[in-house]
């Protein structure tokens, strides 16, 4: 598809906003007595992420895990430095295909378990190709 | 102290990336093509073991792609780059002395470490695996070239868990025996050459050479390369690179271009990368040069260059595309097909000491506002913000057929799960 363009409009420079010189509080009397105890703002990035280097987000789709909140669109976070544990949720690769699960680990037993009834769990026989990608830390829902 | 070096190296990197968001490339034969899908940058192993060489241009394999449906990829830089810095930050980790040596290797100073140096390296690349998905090959020596050899037996050898320590090797001589002369690092293909007409074939050959007969052919550098393959350390980590001394943004044309126009928007859509690259690392230029060139095998052929100084040095878009565009009204001539234009960016100076001109009247507070804006709107949407003096259609534009998502960087590009 070609993008035609109508008009081209260029910026009116004319007007100039520039701060003065001499806008700010003279600092004089007493100092804030909030001063001290002042603390960094609070960062959603440091609280969803423990490890940046193997932390990464992936998109979900469809609605076999609505039981565990999660929707078709959300976006989930997934640290590949945990190790998995039982009733984790996670990102498997089963025969090349990604797929977001909860696993269950029974002795060497290992399955994978949907959250929804339309969908049947499925156990990871011996000879097929398994690999837990990452375990899912948090789920990001818009309302 | 006892000097310790090791060299982790990613392995087939660009086709790794590839694979850990794309997991059905496993055991499958990969390979990366270039700029404008060009030539064979990557291969797997199974690319590889199907006589895929480096390098090669992909229409001369196109033949082996088809008949073993070699799975086919764009470069997908901006992918490349993220999972590169993430394979850092982990290695950083084990220590804090570290040389990022370029996108898919890093030199690590082990010295003093009281641990089993193999287990330590199989660590490390147990590590990196888990964390990023990326396999990497790690190589311990007392010198960086040792390393180097190192990780090359490490990447040749059956063993997939293999981290080859030679700082206590008794057989170093039979390691190096093994390995031919152009394997060594800063050994060029043409030294190789030379080396081989007087029978120095082998890394070992090397380390026995006359240093005299070195320094007199190859210089000082030839006699740090011997001395390191003898372990005795000639190079230490580099821990801070070199301040950046000027930054291009080059690309060879989609399809040759023989129009002013065309070549404007390239050199326009060029500057304005410059730009950010400039505004990204906080530098600005002072000097610009804009380079055009055709083939070099036509018969028209013509390369010419011009240099811009700027008033003070800027990293403003605006008046990068406006120097450009100046340039190639000077380089512009007809009846050229034009293969490929640069922008390279020199006198580069810290953002925040940018020396300003006394008849200089541009509001740089406000352009620094609006740079800002467009880079903040660009990191969120695929479809960036451009200045129209780059063009819209952009036929020249290298071709990225087969790029994969910007699955790191892109919230349009995620990975997807089911």
């Amino acid at each position: 598809m070609v993008t035609e363009v109508k008009k081209v409009h260029t910026p009116d420079l004319s007007v100039k906003h520039l701060q003065s010189l001499f806008v700010a509080a003279v600092p004089a009397g007493f100092p804030s007595p909030a001063a001290d105890y002042e603390e960094d703002k609070l960062d959603l990035n440091k609280h969803l992420i423990k490890n940046p280097a193997a932390t990464f987000f992936v998109r979900v789709t469809g609605d076999s895990m609505v039981g565990a909140g999660i929707h078709h669109e959300d976006l989930l976070v997934i640290d590949r430095s945990i190790e998995p544990k039982d009733k984790n949720v996670v990102i498997a690769v089963v025969a090349g295909e990604l797929t977001v699960k909860r696993i269950r680990i029974k002795s060497r037993k290992i399955t994978l378990e949907p959250e929804n009834l339309n969908y049947s769990a499925q156990e990871i026989a011996e000879d097929t190709e398994f690999e837990v990608w990452g375990v899912v830390t948090s789920v990001i829902h818009k309302l | 102290m006892k000097e310790v070096f090791a060299l982790v190296d990613c392995n087939n990197f660009y086709v790794s990336c590839e694979r850990v968001f794309n997991p059905k490339l496993a055991h499958r034969p990969v390979v990366v093509l270039s700029n404008n899908d060009g030539c064979i940058v990557a291969r797997s192993n199974e690319a590889k073991a199907l006589g895929i060489g480096m390098g090669v241009p992909a229409f001369e394999v196109a033949d082996l792609i088809k008949k073993h449906n070699v799975e086919v990829f764009s470069s997908n830089y901006t992918l490349y780059d993220d999972m590169s810095s993430r394979v850092m930050e982990v290695l950083s980790t084990f220590t804090p002395d570290i040389e990022v040596y370029s996108i898919d290797e890093a030199f690590l100073n082990l010295a003093g470490f009281k641990c089993s140096l193999t287990d330590y390296g199989r660590k490390i690349r147990q590590t990196v695996k888990k964390w990023t998905g990326i396999p990497v090959s790690v190589g311990i020596a007392g010198t960086k070239t040792l390393a180097k050899v190192a990780n090359h037996i490490a990447k040749k050898s059956a063993r997939v868990d293999g981290v080859p320590d030679l700082t206590d090797s008794t057989n170093l001589e039979q390691v190096l025996a093994e390995v031919p002369v152009e394997k060594v690092w800063g050994v060029g293909i043409r030294t190789a050459i030379k080396l081989k007409r007087v029978g120095i074939e082998t890394a070992f050959d090397l380390s026995k050479a006359d240093i005299n007969w070195i320094r007199n052919r190859f210089g000082v550098v030839g006699v740090r390369t011997v001395y390191e393959l003898r372990g005795i350390c000639c190079y230490q980590l580099e821990q801070n690179p070199p301040a950046k001394k000027s930054l291009v943004v080059s690309r060879m044309f989609g399809k040759p271009v023989e129009s002013v126009e065309q070549l404007k928007e390239a050199a326009a859509s060029y500057a304005s990368r410059a730009g950010e690259k400039l505004r990204r690392a906080k530098l600005a230029a002072g000097l610009m040069t804009v380079f055009v060139t055709t083939s070099r095998f036509i018969k028209n052929k013509y390369f010419n260059s011009h240099t811009v100084e700027f008033e003070s040095a800027t990293n403003n878009t605006t008046e990068l595309i406006r120097a450009a565009l100046l340039s190639i009204d000077y380089l512009y001539r007809k009846n050229c097909q034009f293969k490929k234009c640069g922008v390279i960016l020199t006198a580069l100076v810290s953002e925040s000491r940018i020396q300003q001109s006394l008849f200089d009247n541009t509001d740089r507070e406000k352009s620094h506002r609006l740079m800002k804006a467009v880079d903040a709107v660009n990191a969120r949407v695929s479809s960036p913000l451009r200045w129209a003096a780059e063009g819209l259609c952009q036929s020249w534009q290298v071709k990225f057929n087969r790029r994969s998502c910007r699955y790191t960087t892109r919230w349009d590009e995620l990975l997807k799960v089911t």
